[in-house]
């Protein structure tokens, strides 16, 4: 007998629910690079972009898992099928929250009276670890690379020690007037790390089946 | 682990045919195997090994061996009759003889010896309690089976099953002339026969293969490319063609 693929409509309904997750994955990774581009260059206008944008982030999230539920519904999909629809549930959620850090930082920015000097901070490195970690986990989502998952999970290291030196900076701050806003900026940032390693974890999930946690706290 | 049943190094052939390949499969006490491929892959084929069915086809020829209780069923002093009362077939269509409800269930055990006509009321009883039949049929048992619905009749022909009270029942795809209902029915009902009896069922439908059994077996073109645990199976197989069919690919 000859293997003819079947089920054509129900292999690009999948594809499609992918496609959407990088989409996202892309939106919350611009979200996150604009609003710390839009804090450390004091551009309220960016911070404000920022903030609007977050709804089509939204409205992504919605799509994402109507067209799962759907799926379900219709398709009872299986294997390696069925860790896609868990996964993107997963991974949009993540993304989701990444935005939703964004959003704070840009709104942090938007309500800032004067630019604050963070030439001294490990903010922006955090920053720039915390984006990278979005951007390689996307990636490895994309083009299915477990490799490049686990380089996110290590990274997570990285994010926590960068994280764990801005808060020593911040209590040996003698400017009191932006302490909250240097605390909140870098503990979005370092949440922002979390959901990235966590869409890593459901990426080599999603390949190989295998359920890793990196059980971390700070 | 105990086994019921096992199948070494199997091969058959119609003619000069080759239908399966070199197949080992074993089949735990008390559990459920389904075994699961696209058609013409030799499920039906493998499933009649099991009870000697393919001894009724002239050219057929087989070699490897197939044990029940570890006593080899094709050795040449074996009792066919008594082994196709140890191990049942239920068929894809139900096939109930044309006489009456009672008459169906009484014919095995009165073939094998069955006189006393209290006995056989209680083997009646019993068979159709457990097919889950009795409360439906139990006011008109001396009716026609043929009237019965489909999903009735399917019952009917396991209740018959039982009343011989087998070990292993061998059913081909006993679902896939019923609706919806029916097909509940029949898969409650093979959660609750595994309890007592260990069970094979061919079937294609993989949500009915994946509720169902314990074991899953995958064959393709006369192989049995995969089989293992059916949670593992259906989650995480091993082998890129049981990935494939399973998840509807191909088939
Ligand atoms: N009596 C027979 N004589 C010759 N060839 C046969 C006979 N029965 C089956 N075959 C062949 O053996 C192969 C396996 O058939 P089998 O009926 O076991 O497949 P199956 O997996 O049960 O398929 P289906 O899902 O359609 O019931 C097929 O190629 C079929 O043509
Ligand atoms: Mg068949």
């Amino acid at each position: 007998m000859e293997n003819q693929v079947t089920r054509k409509a129900y292999i690009e309904d999948l594809a499609r629910i992918q496609e959407k997750i990088v989409e996202m994955g892309i939106a919350a990774e611009t979200a996150a690079k604009n609003s710390i581009k839009a804090l450390l260059t004091f551009d309220k206008k960016l911070a404000a972009q920022v903030m609007e944008s977050d709804d089509i982030i939204d409205k992504l999230l919605i799509e994402i898992e109507d067209s799962c539920i759907l799926l379900i519904a219709k398709q009872q999909p299986i294997a390696h099928d069925l860790r896609v629809i868990a996964t993107s549930f997963k991974i949009s959620t993540d993304l989701e929250r990444i935005g939703d850090h964004a959003f704070d930082i840009a709104k942090i920015t938007y309500n800032l009276k004067k630019a604050f000097d963070f030439q001294d901070s490990h903010i922006k490195a955090l920053a720039d670890c915390a984006i990278s970690m979005i951007n390689m986990s996307i990636k490895a989502y994309k083009n299915a690379d477990v490799n490049l998952a686990e380089k996110v999970c290590i990274e997570d290291d990285n994010a926590d020690s960068l994280f764990a030196k801005t808060l020593t900076e911040i209590s040996n701050q003698t400017s009191i007037n932006t302490m909250p806003e240097f605390v909140f900026t870098s503990r979005y940032l370092e949440r922002i790390g979390d959901h990235a390693t966590n869409i890593a974890e459901w990426v080599i999930y999603l390949e190989t089946a295998e359920r890793i946690r990196k059980t971390k706290k700070i | 682990m105990q086994y019921k049943m096992q199948a070494k190094n199997l091969n058959l052939y119609y003619g000069s045919k080759q239908a399966l390949y070199n197949i080992s499969l074993n089949v735990p006490t008390n559990k459920v195997v389904a075994l699961i491929g696209p058609s013409g892959c030799g499920k039906s084929t493998f499933l009649k090994t099991l009870n000697r069915m393919n001894d009724l086809i002239e050219s057929v020829h087989i070699d490897g061996d197939i044990f029940l209780d570890g006593n080899d069923i094709y050795a040449p002093d074996t009792d066919i009759v008594y082994l196709r009362k140890r191990v049942g077939m239920v068929f894809q269509r139900p096939n109930p003889f044309p006489m009456s409800i009672y008459e169906n269930i009484a014919y095995g055990p009165r073939v094998h010896g069955l006189k006393n006509k209290n006995k056989l009321n209680e083997v009646v009883e019993k068979s159709l309690r457990s097919a889950a039949l009795w409360d439906e049929v139990k006011d008109r048992l001396t009716d026609s089976a043929m009237g019965m619905s489909g999903g009735q009749q399917q019952r009917l022909c396991i209740a018959r099953v039982l009343a011989v009270e087998p070990e292993v029942i061998l059913m081909d795809e006993p679902c896939s002339a019923l609706d919806p209902i029916s097909t509940m029915k029949i898969e409650e009902l093979v959660a609750e026969l595994k309890k007592n009896y260990t069970i094979v069922m061919v079937t294609h439908n993989m949500q009915q293969a994946a509720r169902v059994s314990d074991y899953t077996a995958f064959f393709l073109n006369g192989k049995l490319v995969e089989h293992d645990i059916t949670d593992v199976i259906f989650t995480n197989p091993a082998d890129k063609q049981t990935e494939d069919y399973i998840s509807g690919r191909f088939g």
